[in-house]
């Protein structure tokens, strides 16, 4: 908890920062497109969060997205499928390639950075290969699907169309983080997943079917992955497959572990990793606003997670030396109450 | 005897009145806790001292000043009579003090010679010269009567012989003071006895030897002179004919314990479980049989590597028989993974509890409650809090469990109290079996006395209870059948009245 609210102050510190320099950061334009953003890279971090909290890695997010974001137009445009038949099949497609990961890194063992690295190779690859690497797009034929994301949706009270409205594709966000969030904290599976995460053969000791549940958490990742694609492509209306999702893993995996998730497994709390996410893309925006030069934009991004990592082992220590003072004195307190029971 | 003895005591004489080794009022506070509290001892060369306590009693701490890695608050140090100011481990080792810890310290991806000259290289122009590095190692290993090449990877060689390896570094750097930490604790009856001999060997050159160990029968064997510690003091020390267990146990505790194991007689109830031909993936030429009875305590004694801890995981089925049959309660049961032997209630502690038994960096409440979650859980998939915390207090206080919350993070127990969590997480899921690997390994000696117990009384519940253990005494104490492994198979089965150490070596060996 103290995690969050150290990141959570970072993220205010920053939204400060930026309102301060720029009187346009709180127009409602730039504040629904970085509510936007975030809600896009939020969905995707949250699978990658999960993945992490298992103890695994999942390099692939990136260029499944890519391959989500072309199939889906694909099948609409060039195959004529309709929306729900193609939608239905693009997130199929997704979840089994995340049951793939998942058996060749439990039944196989091998590692899940080397089953996700090449998952990041073939999936660009095969992207590419299924477009010609040309753009692919929805042109302006599916507006009802297109919605779902540049949709806007009036605040009650808030009823002038300059106003602020909220981006439909937030309530995807609150959705995934909800249900995330409940997984993850109130039912048994996220508890194992903390614990095998940490330990996966005192797990399997407690007589945990630990191999069940990293399949399913590599299923969630690349489901979301899958989703954050279709979500992406339908915001930008076309795909360049060559570039489409590049980097967006280490985006994920950065969001993931500025939220708080330690890559050795077992720690993480989903309202972090929102406000991780959160904090990468509002960097972005403050970059932009502030006329910083954009190609410093990974530089900036770096340093702030390198920052956070430093700050949290300086706490770290913080808390340890704290813990041995007070076991300390515990210690002695419950030796005295011994010899005066004696 | 006797003439040794005297011959001991001219040597000590010979070498003057000077102690080899001096600590004179040792002094050392943490925030909040006095580790060391005006402590003193001497030894003498071609001495072996035993350093005794219960965790937590300030063994450690003497023995982390004595190799230099932490520094007294107060008091000297003197070697030969000089004072000496340790600040760092090199500064120990130059002193010819050399500590081999209870956890090894050697890197076993590098070879044995790699690892004997490790920071002291033998370089010519910067470049390591591995041959002259090879040969000397290899005088070192046959003073410690290991036949292995030097050139062998350190990671190839069984914990026992690592230590031997250990050892032959000590020799190396040509230590006269050599202090050994639980150095047994993981050994099998063969390396100990090898150790021993090793340790009298090195007495004999004239090394002073500080030897610390949870197993009393060891120090009455191995010891010259016995210095016991409890909360940071020194409480006595005892004289080579004054070594016996009752003294030892009651200046650690700090009261008699009349009793030390427990064994009430029970009427073994039906039999529960029965194994037939088993075989196991590390002996699949060998097949054990066995039955195991209500209320029954079943030890199961016989060398490290026997097949002891590969009989209770095939059981438990951690790693899964490749023939043979287990029947629970006459049912056949098939015992392909934890959860299946869970589900029919037999559970395991396992011998290694920090990799396999606990999840160190997480709570009391989190380990105590990881197997029952689905039992409790809401609709087979909520997380019922109100009762993990209810039955983890439960088991705190059934167990004597000594920790501040229930939050409190496992990692900070003592070895005692983490043993009694591995055990909570099964009692609140009442087994019908409990298999217990090495029960006792590293724990003081309170809270042996307190698992002993617990066994005794379970057993009296009507719960079977198999347990292994490479402590002979602990199982003559608590056992009322012994079956003794030998190379993957029973070679004999041994009665309460039958018991003795030398009838259990005889079919362990």
């Amino acid at each position: 908890m103290k995690k969050v609210l150290g990141i959570l102050a970072l993220f205010l510190a920053i939204m400060a920062f930026t309102a301060w320099n720029s009187s346009n950061f709180f127009s409602s334009y730039n504040m629904q497109n970085l509510i936007s953003r975030i809600s896009l890279y939020s969905i995707i971090s949250i699978g990658a969060a999960m993945v992490i909290i298992t103890g695994g890695i999942d390099l692939s997010i990136g260029s499944l997205i890519a391959l989500t974001g072309t199939v889906l137009p694909y099948l609409l445009t060039e195959k004529d499928w309709s929306v729900f038949a193609a939608v239905l099949a693009t997130m199929l497609l997704s979840l089994f390639i995340g049951l793939c990961h998942g058996l060749l890194i439990t039944k196989l063992r091998l590692q899940p950075f080397i089953v996700t690295l090449f998952g990041l190779l073939f999936y660009r690859g095969i992207a590419r290969w299924l477009t010609n690497d040309q753009s692919v797009g929805y042109g302006g034929d599916y507006p009802h699907l297109t919605s779902w994301v540049t949709g806007r949706i009036a605040l009650p009270g808030l009823s002038d169309p300059q106003e602020f409205h909220l981006p439909a594709v937030c309530l995807f966000m609150i959705v995934v983080t909800i249900l995330a969030w409940f997984f993850l904290n109130q039912t048994i599976f996220g508890r194992y997943l903390f614990a095998l995460g940490r330990n996966e053969e005192a797990a399997r000791y407690s007589g945990i079917k630990t191999q069940r549940y990293v399949v399913l958490t590599y299923v969630i990742c690349s489901g979301l992955a899958g989703l954050g694609g279709i979500l992406f492509s339908l915001e930008s209306g076309s795909v360049q497959p060559t570039g489409f999702g590049n980097f967006y893993e280490l985006y994920a995996i950065a969001a993931a572990v500025l939220g708080g998730c330690s890559l050795r497994g077992g720690e993480g709390t989903i309202l972090g990793v929102v406000i991780g996410a959160g904090i990468l893309l509002l960097l972005r925006n403050t970059i932009n606003l502030l006329g910083i030069p954009s190609s410093l934009e990974f530089a900036v991004v770096g340093g702030v997670i390198l920052m956070g990592a430093i700050a949290d082992e300086l706490f770290l220590r913080l808390a340890v030396f704290a813990r041995s003072r007070r076991r300390g004195v515990i210690e002695k307190d419950s030796r005295i109450a011994e010899r005066t029971a004696q | 005897m006797i003439v040794q003895g005297i011959a001991q005591q001219e040597m000590t004489n010979s070498a003057g009145d000077v102690p080899l080794l001096e600590v004179r009022g040792i002094t050392k506070s943490f925030p909040g806790v006095k580790a060391l509290q005006d402590v003193s001892l001497r030894l003498q060369a071609g001495e072996v001292l035993a350093v005794i306590g219960e965790n937590g009693a300030g063994k450690s701490t003497l023995m982390k000043i004595l190799a230099g890695v932490q520094s007294p608050d107060q008091g000297q140090l003197l070697i030969n009579g000089r004072e000496v100011n340790l600040t760092s481990v090199n500064d120990a080792l130059h002193h010819g003090i050399a500590l081999i810890h209870q956890e090894l310290n050697l890197s076993d991806n590098l070879d044995v010679a790699a690892n004997i000259f490790l920071g002291r290289e033998i370089t010519r122009f910067g470049v390591l010269q591995k041959k002259a590095m090879s040969k000397a190692s290899g005088e070192f290993l046959k003073q410690v009567g290991l036949k292995i090449s030097p050139q062998a990877l350190v990671k190839e060689f069984s914990i026992g012989q690592q230590q031997l390896i250990e050892i032959a570094k000590a020799l190396s750097i040509n230590a006269k003071i050599l202090i050994m930490d639980e150095p047994t604790s993981s050994l099998s009856h063969g390396e100990t006895q090898t150790l021993f001999e090793i340790v009298h060997m090195l007495r004999s050159r004239g090394v002073g030897v500080i030897y610390i160990s949870h197993r009393l029968g060891e120090i009455k064997e191995l010891a010259d002179r016995v210095v016991v510690l409890r909360d940071g003091q020194r409480v006595g020390e005892l004289q080579s004919e004054e070594i016996r267990r009752e003294r030892m146990v009651s200046l650690m505790v700090g009261r008699d314990i009349d009793q030390f194991y427990e064994r009430s007689p029970y009427p073994p109830g039906e039999t529960l479980l029965e194994i037939d031909r088993l075989r196991t993936a590390s002996f699949p030429q060998q097949t054990v049989s066995l039955r195991v009875r209500r209320g029954e305590i079943v030890g199961i004694s016989g060398l490290v590597g026997a097949g002891r801890t590969e009989l209770l995981e095939a059981i438990f089925g951690v790693t899964p028989a490749i023939s043979g049959t287990i029947k629970v309660r006459g049912k056949v049961v098939k015992l392909m993974h934890p959860a299946q032997a869970i589900e029919s209630g037999i559970m395991l502690v396992p011998e290694d509890r920090k990799q396999h038994g606990l999840i160190l960096e997480k709570s009391v409440k989190f380990n105590s409650s990881l197997p029952s979650l689905s039992r409790f859980a809401r609709w087979n998939c909520f997380t019922n809090r109100q009762r993990e915390t209810q039955l983890t207090k439960h088991a705190i206080s059934i167990l004597k469990i000594k920790t501040p919350t229930v939050e409190q993070i496992v990692k900070y127990l003592s070895g005692g109290n983490q043993q009694k969590v591995v055990i909570a997480k099964w009692l609140e899921m009442s087994p019908e079996l409990l298999l217990l690997d090495e029960p006792t390994r590293g724990i003081d000696v309170g809270a042996k006395e307190e698992i002993y117990h617990l066994m005794d009384h379970l057993a009296g519940q009507g719960m079977a209870i198999v347990f292994v253990s490479s402590e002979m005494e602990e199982v003559i104490g608590m056992s009322d059948r012994v079956l003794v492994m030998r190379e993957g198979q029973i070679s004999g089965e041994l009665q309460r009245s039958e018991l003795s150490e030398e009838a259990l070596m005889q079919l362990a060996t």
